[in-house]
């Protein structure tokens, strides 16, 4: 497995990151340094091995249904870089 | 006391307890201490005239006797710790001016128990980087020099601020947070403790999140005894963490004393890695005959997945980090591109410019891992290695009580020395990403200096949710490599 | 089980069509509270004030689960007679799009909550179907984006953001647009019955995405045999149809649009289409042309759900009687089978029925419902939890008609009465006199004063017996209606010396 320009390019789409196309080449060697250095983890027998999902032996704690947030609009917005009467605002979408 | 700022947690505590010192005095002096050191670039972001309130406040809760168990005690926070209203970076240029509308748990944990804040302190970029060079914020220098040397050195990440500052006596004691190391590896080649909780001991509610199944807050401090004392103020049981174990949190520090008479220390062969420096080995040795001296009984131990869990980790912790970075998107906080065609346009040019080189190439290896076609090979073959790795740690803790082994392959390098190629940046986590993978803690605890005069450390790792035996075990270290030194303060001449 | 395929086939130009159809549903679970939040998931509040910080993706923030909303899947899981899942996981589906404050939805990915279970249909024409169910998973609700406040940008509103939906996937069983439209119906009852979503399809509390595919005659036969998908057609996937009336009108063209396009020598491409209701068209969504790679990974900040069969067991005793088993019940009472499934439709209809049917005859009682109650509120625009004269009151209305006390045309005028001005129906039955008269002295009396008017009807009568039904209503009038026919029919019959059987 190696990745080129063009997985640069797709992956960094799916990432939604502006890579510039002069940096996609470089980051294609880079990142096959680093993957050639992962495929180590071909050499073990992970057959029967169960895929880790939590790391410390805990139930999931429930939450009561009750309302506890919310009414914080003003709060909510002071961070936004583009707000508008309580609304986050963005260019135009089209769905 | 002619300087305030060289006192240990503990000291001070005891200090304002028999009212020789107000918190206004010491904040005070760590403020004066901080404006000097600026050359470290250690902080993000001071606050000085709230911590001056906050120690008035507590001089006069301390007047009235009601005391918290860090009334009056002067912190450092790294920046990654949600603060409310004060500025939240991540040391990134994407966050923009965050302005946090609600604080982390264990920072509000701190301020209940009537700690003071002097500021934020610079990390790795999303606390990501091993030597604090990722930083929007410009880099840490180590405090430390090597011996005839005033080449400027990195302090270790991504806790690096937190380090640099406990090390140049800037704060009595400071937060960090450690994913892959970056509590530990920092404090080791900073010449300070740093203590990586279990997993689910702290609360991660508040904390800017990198890879949620690793990420773990901690202190980093001067003593032993103070990260046992921190622990205590910082651990707790959160209803707003899922993770976070419902599991009583010990006096860490009424535990410390006991000795380790008895106890069993495990030596996992595996850490001893070829190539690696003869003075590591050797002050590890060193570590494993003090143990022994005091009584313990030494333990050759195996970790057989050992050299895999790097690899596994950068798999891991970049497939988590890549939908965790996702909510930073200019819409509805932090950095905005200017000029954008539409909302694709938004997104991309907003992260682009945002996420600095380290965070985007984990961001781009994350995503690729998780892939269509690749998520087998990659992200669950990683998971079921996470899965070997935690049993080995099973296995080992069947024939001992902690782990010894060393914390960082060599002391602090040059800035610049390792940016070039990130495979050998990644390698300085090799002997504390097992920790994080399979959720247990560890602490380092300096041991002694190298050649060139850096301090190096040594890692005690306990078994789950054993912080106190753990702190035992480094307690004796600590006793036993009697380290007393401390960097020259070439900054604030 | 099923009908003959005959009925349900498309005629194109070069023979028939099977059309094969699956549905997701994505339903609001009905709890106080969001999924992973505390903020409240009332419709219709200010822009941006039911938001959480963890609803808003800001840094820092956890989810922690609501238990209400793992109740409620269960629960459901059950009403749909389904496999209930011990253990399950969330996972992170990975996508940009305003509305999506995280970059990813939580939802359950390879190990949802419930699994396969099954939904009955009945058809008008009497036939029963099952659709198989695939699987339920619980999962974030998007927020709102509005685009028509300004020429150039889009306004993001969240308060529907992280609100708990449940996604039910059926398998394709269904066959013509008529069981597509009776399984949404369907579904939508037995969640209403269980109190696990409002069904609300103008809020948007139910959306259905509908896949729509064509096949030869056989195709289908041979998928249900092997299970292949291979020898259904390719499938499009008509998203958020959010009115029943829709969802027929959207499989119709669409199936005819996939024939059309085959017969022509194309081929369907798999893709998201959006149904224009004012066109009467489906269109392909342009924007969701980019191949989706949503990566999944299970969530690292929640761990595995898991919990106990004894509680799965708990919930199941508190589950009421659902619409098949109330159906067999009502037809059990004595109702067909079509009146039954009508009334079962709408849980609080057949409530409603329950209590107006008390001590009634259950024909009598359905027929009231259907004619008289129903009727009104149809002219009312009212429904049936508006109807402004109690299922008792009509039950008592049903019961002065049985036993004679008031005609069945008096009846009706006593519900107009109280219908309009309230009222104990017996109490005005006494009031305004509207009691029966069987008293045959006080008939006798009308049936002669009218003889007595009409000397020329009398003779007529003789030669046309069917005149009689002209005196009938003379002699209802004499007394106000109030008169019983029978009695008055009778009595008659004998004055006017009529054949038996007039």
């Amino acid at each position: 497995m190696s990745v080129d320009k063009d997985t640069v390019r797709r992956i960094a789409k799916l990432a939604r990151l502006a890579v510039p196309e002069s940096r996609l080449e470089p980051m294609a060697g880079e990142l096959n340094g680093i993957f050639q250095w992962v495929e180590m983890l071909g050499e073990v027998n992970v057959e029967g091995v169960p895929a880790m999902t939590s790391v410390v032996a805990q139930k999931l704690r429930w939450r009561q249904d009750k309302v506890t947030d919310g009414n914080q609009a003003d709060a909510l917005m002071i961070n936004a870089p583009g707000g508008e009467d309580h609304f986050f605002v963005v260019p135009k979408v089209h769905e | 006391m002619s300087d305030l700022t060289a006192m240990t947690l503990a000291e001070a505590r005891d200090a304002i307890r028999a009212k020789t010192i107000s918190s206004r005095e010491l904040t005070g002096a760590f403020v004066s201490a901080i404006e000097k050191a600026r050359p470290l670039n250690a902080f993000i972001t001071e606050a000085a005239e709230n911590a001056l309130l906050t120690a008035d406040a507590a001089d006069k809760r301390i007047a009235s006797g009601q005391m918290g168990a860090l009334e009056g005690l002067p912190l450092a926070i790294k920046d990654l710790f949600c603060t409310k209203g004060t500025r939240t970076t991540a040391a990134s240029k994407i966050l923009g001016n965050f302005m946090p509308p609600y604080e982390s748990t264990v920072t509000q944990n701190l301020w209940d128990a009537g700690a003071v804040m002097l500021g934020k302190t610079n990390l790795d970029e999303f606390a990501m980087g091993s030597s604090n060079e990722t930083s929007a914020f410009g880099n840490v220098i180590n405090p430390w020099r090597a011996k005839n040397s005033n080449v400027n050195l990195v302090p270790g990440g991504s806790s690096g601020g937190s380090a640099a500052a406990v090390a140049a006596d800037l704060c009595l004691a400071a937060t960090g947070t450690d994913t892959g190391g970056s509590i530990r590896q920092p404090a080791a080649v900073t010449g300070r403790v740093g203590l990586k909780p279990t997993y689910g001991r702290c609360s991660r509610f508040g904390i800017v999140a990198f890879a949620s199944s690793l990420d773990q807050a901690g202190p980093m401090t001067k003593t032993v005894k103070d990260a046992a004392i921190m622990l205590k103020s910082m651990a707790s049981v959160d209803a707003k963490d899922s993770t976070s174990v419902d599991m009583e949190v010990p006096d860490y520090e009424k535990l410390l004393d006991g000795g380790i008479k008895g106890l069993r220390v495990g030596i996992p062969r595996e850490y001893r890695m070829d190539g690696a420096p003869a003075e590591i080995d050797a002050l590890w040795s060193k570590g494993a005959e003090w143990l022994k001296a005091q009584g313990a009984e030494i333990v050759d131990v195996s970790l057989p997945h050992t050299k895999y869990a790097l690899p596994t980790y950068y798999i891991v912790a970049p497939a988590e980090a890549s939908a965790n970075l996702a909510r930073y998107d200019g819409v509805r906080f932090g950095y905005r591109a200017e000029g954008v065609r539409d909302i694709t346009d938004l997104y991309e040019k907003s992260r682009g410019e945002g996420f600095g080189a380290e965070v985007q190439r984990r961001i781009l290896i994350g995503t690729y891992v998780l892939s269509a076609g690749y998520y087998d090979a990659y992200y669950s073959r990683a998971q079921k290695l996470r899965t070997l790795i935690k049993r080995d740690f099973e296995q080992a803790f069947e024939l001992c009580d902690v782990l010894l082994t060393p914390t960082t392959p060599g002391p602090a390098f040059g800035v610049g020395a390792k940016t070039s190629d990130p495979l050998e940046m990644y390698l300085q986590d090799v002997f504390t990403v097992t920790v994080n993978l399979a959720g247990l803690p560890g602490i380092s605890v300096p041991a002694g200096l190298s050649e060139n005069g850096l301090p190096l450390g040594l890692q005690v790792i306990g078994k789950a949710f054993d912080e106190a035996t753990m702190l035992r075990a480094a307690r004796a270290v600590e006793m036993a490599a009697d380290f007393k030194h401390s960097p020259a303060r070439w900054w604030s001449v | 089980m099923n009908a003959p395929i005959k009925n349900k086939l498309l005629k194109g130009e070069t023979g028939e069509w099977e059309i094969v159809i699956g549905m997701e549903v994505h339903a609001q679970v009905l709890s106080q509270s969001k999924l992973f939040s505390g903020a409240s998931t009332q419709f219709g509040a200010e822009p941006n004030s039911q938001v959480s910080f963890i609803d808003a993706g800001f840094p820092g923030m956890l989810p922690v689960i609501n238990a209400k909303c793992v109740e409620q899947a269960v629960r459901t899981g059950l009403g749909l007679k389904a496999k209930i899942n011990l253990r399950s996981l969330f996972d992170r589906k990975n996508y940009f799009f305003p509305d999506l404050p995280q970059g990813y939805q939580i939802s359950q990915y390879k190990d949802p909550i419930v699994g396969e279970g099954e939904v009955l249909i009945d058809l008008k024409d009497g036939e029963t179907i099952q659709v198989g169910i695939e699987r339920l998973h619980l999962e974030q609700d998007a927020g709102k984006s509005l685009h028509d406040q300004h020429p150039d940008n889009s306004f993001v509103d969240l308060n529907r953001s992280g609100i708990a939906l449940m996604e039910i996937v059926t398998k394709p069983h269904m066959r013509t647009s008529e069981e597509a439209a009776a399984f949404l119906k369907k579904l939508r009852a037995i969640v209403r019955y269980l109190g696990t979503c409002d069904g609300n399809m103008d809020e948007g509390s139910m959306r259905a995405d509908i896949n729509v595919s064509v096949c030869r005659v056989g195709g289908y036969e041979e998928f249900r045999r092997t299970g292949s998908f291979k020898s259904l057609g390719t499938r499009c996937e008509i998203k958020n149809v959010n009115s029943m009336r829709f969802i027929a009108q959207a499989v119709e063209y669409e199936a005819r649009r996939q024939i059309e396009v085959i017969e022509g020598g194309g081929t369907i491409a798999q893709e998201t289409r959006r149904y224009d209701s004012k066109l009467g068209e489906t269109r392909s969504m342009r924007s969701k042309e980019e191949a989706h790679d949503y990566r999944y990974f299970p969530d690292p900040d929640l761990l595995p759900l898991e919990f106990e069969q004894s509680w799965v067991d708990a919930i199941a005793k508190t589950l009421p009687e659902l619409p098949d088993e109330k159906k067999a019940r009502f037809v059990q009472g004595g109702l067909s089978s079509y009146d039954a499934s009508v009334l079962v439709a709408e849980r609080e209809l057949a409530d409603y029925y329950e209590e107006l049917a008390k001590g009634v005859d259950a024909k009598a009682a359905a027929n009231w419902l259907n004619n008289e109650i129903l009727g009104r509120l149809n002219r009312d625009g009212l429904s049936i939890t508006d109807v402004p004269v109690s299922a008792a009151a009509n039950n008592s209305i049903i019961q002065m008609i049985s036993d004679k006390t008031i005609s069945g045309k008096i009846a009706k005028d006593l519900l107009d009465i109280v219908w309009t001005e309230g009222g104990d129906p017996r109490a005005v039955v006494e009031l305004r006199g509207m009691k029966q008269v069987t008293d045959t002295g006080a008939i006798d009396a009308a049936i002669e004063a009218v003889i007595a008017a009409n000397p020329d009807k009398v003779e007529e009568v003789k030669a046309k017996p069917k005149l009689a039904a002209w005196f009938v209503g003379q002699v209802m009038k004499q007394t106000g209606g109030k008169a019983n026919p029978a009695a008055v029919n009778a009595a008659l019959k004998i004055r006017l010396n009529l054949p038996d059987e007039g």
